[in-house]
């Protein structure tokens, strides 16, 4: 029984395999005759999980500036498709490489941090042009040893984040006693909090408090709000992920323990976590490039075409994506792709043009790239007003 | 040469004959299409991972199907086979430029550091048995974890340093190897598919030797009736630890190779969800089958690639083709069927 069974299988195996053998390679992009070109832009993130809440944001609005772009006059089409990573890096590979058969020419690379670590150095091979809409990792973009010239980012980066925070607890805080809950295993959440704390000491911040907690210990923060109430804090800094902070918001709470909130981007999504309370957000502090409630042209179309397709306001992340497809399209105009243009030059000629541009988008105006790939603009801090983000000053 | 084969294929030699078969069967397939047909990207990057966990699944195998002991920590030797190999292949890169000897260098030394942690181990954990044991590996795994994930190590002109905990190490131009939560990074990617076959030759070599030997019978023996194989002699611990030490060398050699095929590795990676994936592979393959391990791990670890194009219901046909699958081959209907079709092919052959 043994042996037919494994001759069986081993039959099925090589069969899949060679089945999936003769696909791949680079086949460029499609041509319409009508001088329009379609670009294949990929992307991966979390769309199972923990973190799926991030992989379907950027995905539904990476989906809707593709939709406008090709309903659109615009000479550049694209074909996207976004591969399902779980926020995992072993998975990132993966999803990179079926991207990769599949022919993308241009990617939004992951959405999650830690994921976009492990893929970083394939879209540098490759010489594919990647601009994360919400990795925030240094590592993405560059390393100690060397320069990922073709990856960018759109997103603040993890130690940015740390020293805005710092600074605007600064200048709006100033009196404020402030304890700190990180997750010290969270390259994300670490990250961010190592330079916020070297920023505050600089800066005077009164930090009073600093209290970690792991993955194994992300479901009763009680130890940690208790001190940090003893200790007389009356704000406490949650450079974390939303879903313990809907926990530590639930259990501060309950204890009658009432400081300022102040979150960065993770806690961007904690209103549509499923089954949280939306009012226990109420006066949440975040620091975002992205206010929903902003009143310019271009976010106020945005939330729109998200509110009416989705049936929810659009996140941090979801702006973040939608601008990322249309600083792709600006840059392919600016460089000139159309048919016939040489695939190996791409990811140079795009390279060039970001670190040159200026682009304006819902996440600020006048976005400009540095070499090493970070982006330069100016952040926001909102405040959770009757369940939605309001500009905070 | 009618002997030799018959010898091969005698009841006690089959098994690891068709072990070595299949292995090195779908090698050299994979090869041939590599190089002639060429294969896609996706599949070529799961070719080491596929590997590791086969490793991982036969080690663990050793202690769960052949030893008889549930252990959920397996994980636990991978992340210290995988941070060893990065510690040493970073810390080599310069001395030793020729990636095949660094590679095999990191991997004996991944190997060799998990096996002293799967003594040391052993010495508490092999007292208990049943869930108490399976307990205490859960909790191995945790504490693992954790340490690696407080760890800063790193290099410059002035030798190593070390930190815990808080990241203090101010280095003169050196190269961090672990730092703390964010793991190693920047390492470079030395694994290959051959590398993988000849550890899971070396893997089944050492299982098979195992199995045959004086010791592994011990083994069993001790797994089947406690009692009666103290009664004859049989050293109860001894030989448990013997199984449990071996499965950990192999697995923190399958971690040293995982590693080394990814540039940037992170600790949060060797949680509690391995161990079980790990678990379920063996559990799949059947306990003690060794055959089955290396088919269900193949089978297990390509599938949720294959129904990528399901997207969102993915994870879902997951699970449903796991549960069918169970349910199928333990199905006594099915069984018998197969059994009997087995039993008409095998007769056919023998009068020929």
């Amino acid at each position: 029984m043994k042996k037919l069974l494994v001759v069986l299988l081993s039959v099925l195996c090589v069969l899949t395999l060679a089945g999936c053998g003769s696909k791949g390679g680079n086949e460029g992009g499609g041509e319409t005759g009508d001088g329009t070109v379609t670009v294949k832009l990929g992307g991966s993130g979390p769309l199972s999980g923990d973190a799926k809440v991030y992989g379907e944001a950027v995905r539904n609005a990476a989906q809707i500036a593709v939709d406008e772009i090709n309903a659109s006059d615009s000479k550049i089409k694209f074909e996207f498709r976004m591969e399902d990573d779980e926020a995992d890096g072993e998975k990132a590979v993966s999803a990179y490489s079926t991207l990769f058969d599949w022919g993308m020419q241009v990617s939004m690379f992951t959405v999650t941090s830690g994921s976009g670590a492990a893929v970083a150095s394939y879209y540098d091979e490759d010489k594919i042009f990647a601009i994360t809409p919400s990795g925030s990792s240094t590592a993405l973009v560059y390393t100690d040893a060397k320069n990922y010239p073709g990856n960018f980012q759109m997103c603040f980066t993890d130690p940015n984040q740390g020293v805005a925070s710092a600074d605007y607890m600064a200048t709006n805080f100033a009196d404020k006693v402030v304890a700190v809950i990180y997750k010290s295993d969270d390259v994300y959440s670490a990250g961010v909090f190592e330079k916020f704390k070297a920023e505050a000491a600089a800066k005077g911040v009164n930090v009073v408090y600093e209290g970690a907690f792991t993955d194994d210990s992300s479901t009763d923060f009680s130890t940690q709000l208790t001190a940090a109430k003893d200790a007389g804090a009356d704000l406490v800094f949650l450079p974390i992920y939303y879903q313990p902070a809907s926990t530590i918001l639930k259990q501060a709470n309950d204890m009658g323990y009432a400081p300022v909130f102040f979150g960065v981007d993770g806690m961007d999504g904690i209103l549509t976590l499923e089954g949280f309370d939306t009012s226990l957000a109420e006066g949440v502090y975040l620091l975002t490039p992205f206010a929903a409630d902003a009143t310019d042209e271009a976010t106020v179309h945005f939330v729109k075409a998200y509110q009416d397709k989705y049936g929810e306001t659009p996140n941090q992340f979801a702006a973040d994506a939608y601008d990322v497809v249309y600083a792709i399209k600006q840059a392919l105009e600016n460089i000139g792709y159309k048919e016939g243009y040489a695939t190996n030059g791409l990811c140079e000629a795009l390279t060039a043009e970001f670190t040159s541009m200026s682009f304006d988008g819902v996440t600020g105006l006048n976005m400009t790239w540095a070499e090493n790939g970070e982006v330069s603009k100016a952040p926001k801090a909102v405040v959770i007003t009757n369940g939605v983000y309001v500009s905070a000053n | 040469m009618k002997n030799i084969f018959n010898n091969l294929f005698s009841k006690k030699n089959r098994s690891r004959t068709i072990s070595f078969l299949m292995v090195i069967v779908a090698y050299i397939l994979i090869e041939v299409i590599m190089n002639t047909v060429g294969m896609s990207r996706l599949f070529k990057s799961l070719l080491v991972p596929v590997c590791c966990y086969i490793i991982l699944g036969l080690s663990l195998n050793l202690v769960v199907g052949i030893s008889g002991e549930l252990s959920l920590g397996h994980a636990g030797f991978m992340a210290i086979g995988a941070f060893t190999a990065v510690c040493v292949s970073g810390f080599c890169a310069q001395s030793i430029p020729n990636d095949i000897l660094r590679l095999a260098l990191s991997v004996l030394c991944g190997s060799i550091v998990s096996g002293i942690f799967g003594f040391i181990i052993s010495v508490p954990v092999l007292k208990l048995s049943g869930d108490y044991l399976a307990i205490v590996t859960l909790a191995f795994g945790q504490i693992i974890k954790s340490l690696i994930n407080n760890v800063y190590l790193g290099f410059d002109s002035r030798g190593m340093q070390f930190s815990f905990v808080t990241n203090e190490l101010k280095l003169e131009g050196g190269k961090m190897l672990l730092s703390g939560p964010m793991g190693a990074t920047d390492t470079a990617k030395i694994s290959n598919f051959t590398s993988g076959f000849v550890l899971i030759l070396f893997t089944l070599y050492v299982i098979y030797s195992l199995i045959n030997s004086k010791y592994g019978r011990a083994i069993m023996a001790a797994r089947d009736n406690r009692i009666a194989a103290e009664s004859i002699g049989v050293d109860i611990s001894k030989t448990k630890t013997l199984a449990f030490v071996i499965s950990s060398v192999l697995a923190g050699m399958a971690g040293a190779l995982y590693a080394l095929n990814y540039s940037t590795l992170q600790p949060a990676k060797f949680d509690f969800n391995t161990s079980i994936l790990i678990l379920v592979y063996v559990v799949f393959g059947g306990l003690g089958n060794i055959n089955g391990t290396i088919i269900a791990t193949t089978v297990l670890y390509i599938l949720p690639e294959l129904l990528r194009s399901l997207q969102d219901y993915r994870m879902l046909m997951y699970a449903i083709v796991l549960i069918v699958v169970m349910q199928i081959t333990n199905s006594a209907t099915l069984k018998q069927t197969l059994e009997k079709t087995t039993k008409r092919f095998f007769k056919k052959g023998e009068a020929q």
